[in-house]
């Protein structure tokens, strides 16, 4: 199966197509196809990590350098297709929505079999690394399929999947919690004006991030990238005959292609500086070992993170994140939790070796993924606080735990920021879908007016609700402790003291705006109408299964079993040399009582009412700090108001007015000129002198005319006289001259 | 088949003046019959670029074929009767047929105002044999006479049965285009009398390299300027706004799709080859303009209520893409360039459709007037949504591969150009896409999404039907296609393109 990866996302793919053209005619409306299609990828995925998972750990990582010539091996062993047709694994909304119209159906699957870049055991056997500071484990190899996309100025482009643990990992909890969702959705979505074309958009969704983790070049990334962004706008703007769903669409579509400007150019640069090749092991392995100019790194590595900051949400261009809370719950679940938003914190992890060389992510200090993840964390986990709408609260959270992510690949710790990754799709997956039941119950989102006493109404939301947060703030032994204590333990490992006190004070945040959470929906006296009752099965099964998961995933990676660590650290990872640090007591004992002194400090305050209310009141500075909050530190009111307002406003409307006078003034002038000097010559040259000078000959021959008519009068006597006259003078002139 | 070798591309060029013939002599009244024809011809003259395209040999892609030699026409100024194509004018070719048919399949039910199928359809067809013939002659004053051929037929159908402002918008498309046209024919005779006095491209390839180089840069200049005009580049684009929207749908569509693109294809074929070391000199400039026009055009549609002044804009930001791949002067840049160049002809040519279709529903192109196209036409709302991320460059659609290679190459232009000056270019290029999803999306909101407004919230908005789906389905098939398969493309394109940059890994040096 791993070397079949393909059909991973080619079976969503299919189901995207399916859906849309026969959904409506079924009787589930197309989630059958959903289920069916997204349950076999997930039933494929496992098998993927079985397989994985068993397979043996022989391959010792050459160091960097070395590792070209086992690629270039590796290169070609790939058996290329040369004019087959290319994988059929990406599709795009097909507009001929009815009449048979199967331009999506996947092209032939390419038969060759490419081998797994087994070479490297020729190179590597026997060969000890050359740099060895470091003990290097041996990993399991991993397993790359491709073929030819296509040609263009003699270099050849591939398509294909590379899997890895990291891969692996991904496909797996994505294919899980989406199969989840399809589940929950079938009764949350139920009676939904567009049913149908939900359930196809969460197909092409799931295909686009199952091509991303899986694809082995960063062309193909791309791809997937902007196949989910496609689908977050068309999800986030189900219900667009609403306008604020659809400027929340809108608003997330812009601020992810914003950052994607960094995309379109870090991967141009890396193409380049890495030998006209998109290929990611590749331009790692040629990261790592100095081949690119350090100049080029960094640019590169500044551009992807541009794009990171876009996609996963981190400060300043975190702000469509929350807007984009109008979707659909089951939407917010899969796509701005546990899915779509990790697509940064993955690129900064699949292209590591780019960002470690580039920012010497080694050498401690500080660097500047660390700094806008730190940034970040306390940015959003402060926002999370004066939220009333819970889908906001927890849209915080995640902009707030993405950069916990991003952070801890910035300050070397890269298991553990994938680590979380993994623990944190399953409680915020599970805490979304949690609020989504309660809203299924009380209509409404809005914690302070709507909600309250639930915990008795609806036992096992609360308690589903209460194991996510309980996890999510990193209260052991949950899955949540466990990978936040190993970003912490990075931290302090390697060299960034600043990023471990802001990963100490982002715990006890978190912990306490989630103690809020909880406390104002599932405490106290219900404040809203009708007899909220628990949700139905199609709901609450998803929530009990990632319940069970935030309670157990954690272990994978603990300190002892470490099985994580083993499954997913790959030869990036191990070429760059990032270090192991151990599981500390002492740090875990204060990363704990962070959070459990968050929780306290949480429930005195609200539940119990202690400490400086209506501190707002009394103290101004208190009142404008929480205003600042309340307006979100003012952003949106720069970035769409400001920024996006005045573009296609003022200046939009200014260029459009140097077009419309300036440029076309000077070619309508240009004509008018013309027309001017036409009339003129016509008018004046033409009429008046050149006529005049044809009719004042044709009046000139007449005036003569008239006057030469005088002389003819008839009269003989007349006449004689003139010819009398005449000789007279010729005589005269004659004598005279002669 | 010899026989074809020979003929196939005569065929393909003149093939429509039969029709022409035929038509002329059917009564005005019989439409039907007036319709069957054209249809006939055109079908029959795409029969001929399938022949092409079986025939064609991929294995030599970048030398000309179909080539039955220099025939004499005009002796006394040695300009001959030369045809041929390579893999860059293939595509370009297959192209223009293809939208030709597309078009009288649209109109068949579809004909504005004064009607007058006959003489429309007449236009048609010349305009077919123009731009057919500019994409397959291989002689200066040959493709001259075809580049010009398309400009009466044009403004008669913009004259005749365009908008309101028709009169302004015409003369104004064809005094200007002929103006660059002007300068262009003194570039083509400086080129004649410098080089051997020969008109013959081919051979004008291999000799203009000994033409002095202050000379070279005059002549280019020349002929960017005619050609600049035809793109339309900035800042001599502003004729084409004017032109689409006046235009009748099929008119703006032609326009869009084939049109413009006999500009972009006059630097690809004859002045870059011919004139390589004015060519380096002149890049900067021309990518400097390209990337103004990216933006300019994406403010410039920012700006506008109509919807299909709104798409005109959008066509001189496309084009600013494809002129930037050109600048660059590298194989992924031209590469990108002629991708771009068929796959904006689709998928404007797909929005001219669609913005026709939405003025003969609504009355209206008037963005403020429209909304909900979802609600009441739900099927042509998707198709515009699919143009819209076509458009704006979605990768798995024909538009990415029109952008992104073209930034990518810019990152490394051709030897002799300045390198940070193309990086520049580079960045500004990639914060045009920003822009492009900017006024694409906003337009589709205001078009597509919310409710209909109160003025057509009771009409019956009749959704796609036959001719139209007839009419699309190939090309939005092939957007898609295209998107996820560029190989179709690149495949046939990249030799030729490769002979074309060849000059300047020689002249620019290493």
């Amino acid at each position: 199966m791993l070397r079949n990866a393909f059909l991973i996302p080619l079976l969503p793919v299919v189901s995207f197509a399916l859906i849309l053209f026969f959904g409506k005619r079924l009787p589930g409306k197309g989630h059958e196809i959903g289920i069916l299609f997204v349950g076999g990828a997930f039933v494929l995925s496992s098998i993927c990590a079985v397989q994985w998972i068993s397979r043996p750990a022989d391959y010792t990582v050459p160091a960097a350098g070395h590792a070209e010539e086992s690629a270039a091996a590796a290169e070609g062993d790939h058996a290329e297709e040369s004019a087959a047709a290319a994988e059929g694994d990406h599709a795009e909304e097909s507009a001929a929505a009815a009449e048979g119209d199967h331009a999506e159906e996947p092209t032939a699957v390419s038969e060759d079999h490419a081998e797994e870049s087994a070479t490297a055991g020729a190179v590597s056997e026997g060969e000890e690394p050359t740099e060895g500071e470091h003990e290097v484990e041996p990993i399991r190899r991993p397993v790359d399929r491709q073929v030819t996309w296509f040609e263009s100025g003699g270099v050849e482009i591939k398509a294909g999947t590379h899997m890895d643990g990291l891969s692996v990992m991904l496909v797996f909890v994505v294919t899980l919690i989406s199969l989840l969702v399809h589940v929950f959705s079938t009764n949350y979505m139920h009676d939904d004006r567009r049913y149908t074309h939900f359930f196809a958009a969460l197909s092409l969704f799931t295909a686009g991030m199952l091509v991303m983790v899986t694809s082995s070049n960063t062309l193909q990334l791309l791809f997937g990238w902007e196949m989910m962004g496609l689908c977050s706008f068309m999800l986030i703007g189900h219900w667009w005959e609403e306008k604020n769903n659809s400027d929340a669409a809108l608003k997330a579509f812009f601020t992810t292609r914003t950052g994607d400007i960094g995309l379109l150019v870090g991967i141009s640069i890396l193409f380049f500086a890495a030998g006209q090749t998109f290929d990611i092991a590749t331009i790692n392995d040629q990261a790592l070992s100095g081949a690119i100019g350090h100049a080029a790194l960094l640019a590169a590595a500044a551009a992807l993170l541009c794009a990171v900051i876009g996609k996963s949400a981190q400060f300043p261009l975190h702000t469509w994140l929350p807007d984009a809370m109008a979707g659909p719950t089951p939407v917010s679940a899969l796509i701005h939790a546990a899915t779509m938003v990790v697509a940064g914190v993955y690129l900064i992890a699949r292209l590591y070796g780019v960002f470690w060389q580039a920012f010497d992510i080694g050498g401690g200090g500080i660097n500047p993924v660390a700094l806008v993840g730190g940034i970040t964390i306390l940015i959003a986990a402060a926002l999370a606080f004066v939220q009333s709408d819970i889908k906001k609260v927890l849209a915080y959270s995640t902009v707030s735990q993405l950069g916990y992510m991003v952070m801890a690949l910035g300050v070397g710790a890269w298991t553990a920021g994938i680590f979380h990754l993994f623990t944190h799709a399953f409680f915020k997956g599970l805490l979304f879908l949690g609020a989504g039941s309660v809203s299924h119950s009380v209509h409404s989102f809005d914690m302070k007016k709507d909600m309250g006493g639930l915990k008795n109404t609806m036992p096992i939301t609360y308690r589903t609700f209460l194991v996510g947060s309980v996890a999510l703030a990193g209260v052991p032994p949950l899955a949540g402790f466990w990978s936040k204590d190993e970003i912490l333990v990075g931290a302090s490992g390697n060299g960034y003291p600043l990023f471990l006190v802001i990963g100490l004070i982002g715990a006890f945040m978190t912990a306490c705006y989630m103690t809020r959470c909880v406390y104002l929906t599932f405490f106290g006296e219900f404040r809203g109408h009708g007899h909220p009752h628990e949700s139905p099965k199609a709901i609450t099964g998803p929530l009990v299964i990632l319940a069970g998961f935030s309670v157990f995933a954690g272990f994978l990676n603990a300190p002892g079993i470490e099985l994580f660590s083993k499954w997913t650290e790959n030869t990036t990872v191990i070429a760059a040399g990032v270090a192991h640090h151990e599981f500390s007591i002492p740090l875990a004992f204060v990363g704990t009582l962070m959070g459990v002194l968050g929780i306290a400090a949480g429930w005195a305050y609200y539940a119990r009412n202690l400490g400086p209310h209506r501190l707002t009141q009394r103290s101004r500075p208190a009142l404008a700090g929480y205003r600042f909050l309340e307006n979100k530190y003012f952003l949106d009111r720069l970035y769409t108001d400001m920024v996006v307002g005045g573009i296609k406003g003022p200046v939009a409307r200014a260029t459009y007015w140097i077009n419309q006078n300036v440029i076309d003034g000077v070619l309508n002038g240009t004509a008018a000129v013309s027309r001017a000097v036409a009339n003129f010559t016509y008018d004046v040259v033409d009429q008046k002198l050149v006529d005049g000078a044809v009719n004042g000959a044709g009046v000139g021959a007449e005036e003569g005319g008239s006057v030469l008519r005088v002389l003819q009068t008839g009269r003989v006597q007349q006449y004689a006289a003139f010819l009398f006259g005449a000789v007279v003078l010729m005589g005269g002139a004659l004598v005279l001259f002669a | 088949m010899d026989w074809f070798d020979s003929w196939a591309l005569t065929l393909a060029t003149f093939l429509p003046v039969v029709g022409i013939v035929v038509l002329a002599f059917v009564p005005r009244a019989q439409e039907s019959l007036i319709k069957t024809v054209t249809l006939v011809t055109t079908l029959a003259t795409a029969a001929v670029g399938v022949g092409i395209l079986a025939n064609f040999d991929y294995g030599s892609k970048g030398a000309l074929q179909f080539d039955p030699g220099p025939k004499t026409w005009i002796d006394a100024i040695n300009s001959q009767y030369h045809v041929g194509i390579d893999g860059i004018s293939l595509p370009l070719l297959v192209l223009s047929m293809f939208i030709s048919i597309l078009c009288v399949v649209y109109s068949w039910d579809h004909f504005p105002e004064p009607h007058n199928p006959k003489a429309f359809l007449m236009l048609l067809l010349v305009l077919e044999v123009g731009m057919n013939g500019t994409f397959v002659a291989q002689d200066l004053i040959l493709f001259f006479v075809f580049f010009e051929l398309v400009l009466l037929p044009m403004y008669f159908m913009i004259g005749v049965w365009g908008g309101p402002n028709r009169q302004y918008a015409s003369i104004k498309f064809f005094l200007f285009t002929l103006f660059g046209s002007a300068l262009m024919i003194l570039g083509f005779l400086a080129l004649f009398f410098n080089a051997g006095n020969t008109f013959d491209i081919p051979t004008l390839v291999e000799q203009a390299g000994n033409i002095p180089h202050n000379t070279q840069l005059w002549i280019f200049g020349g002929l960017f300027m005619g050609f600049a005009i035809k793109v339309p580049m900035f800042p001599f684009h502003t004729w084409l706004p004017d032109a689409h929207t006046e235009a009748p749908t099929v008119g703006s569509v032609v326009l869009a799709a084939v049109l413009l693109k006999l500009g972009t294809y006059g630097f690809i074929r004859i002045a870059i080859p011919i004139l390589p070391e004015a060519a380096i000199t002149w890049a900067p400039i021309i990518g400097g303009l390209a990337v103004v026009g990216i933006i300019y055009g994406a403010l410039g549609c920012l700006a506008q209520k109509d919807m299909k002044r709104l798409i005109a804009f959008s066509s001189v930001a496309h084009m600013g893409f494809v002129m930037l791949g050109i600048a660059t002067l590298t194989d992924f840049g031209i590469n990108a360039a002629v991708f771009g160049m068929v796959a904006h002809g689709l998928i404007t040519g797909m929005l001219f459709f669609v913005a026709g279709s939405i003025q003969e529903r609504f009355g209206t192109r008037e963005l403020a007037r429209l909304g909900g196209l979802l609600v009441q036409a739900p099927k042509l709302g998707w198709i515009l949504g699919f143009c819209a991320m076509a458009s704006l460059g979605l990768p798995g659609l024909a538009g990415f591969w029109g952008e992104f290679p073209a930034i990518l190459s810019a990152y490394q232009p051709a030897p002799g150009l300045s390198e940070p000056l193309f990086r520049f270019y580079m960045v500004v290029a990639a914060v045009g896409t920003v822009f492009a999803a900017g006024y694409l999306l906003w337009m589709y909101q205001r078009t597509a999404f919310g409710t209909p407004k109160e003025e057509f919230a009771k009409e019956h908005i009749h959704d796609v039907h036959g001719p139209e789906w007839l009419a699309w389905s190939p090309m939005l098939a092939l957007i898609f296609v295209l998107g996820v398969y560029p190989r179709l493309l690149f495949g046939v394109t990249d030799e030729a393109v490769q002979t074309v940059t060849a000059a300047f890994r020689a002249v620019g040096g290493p």
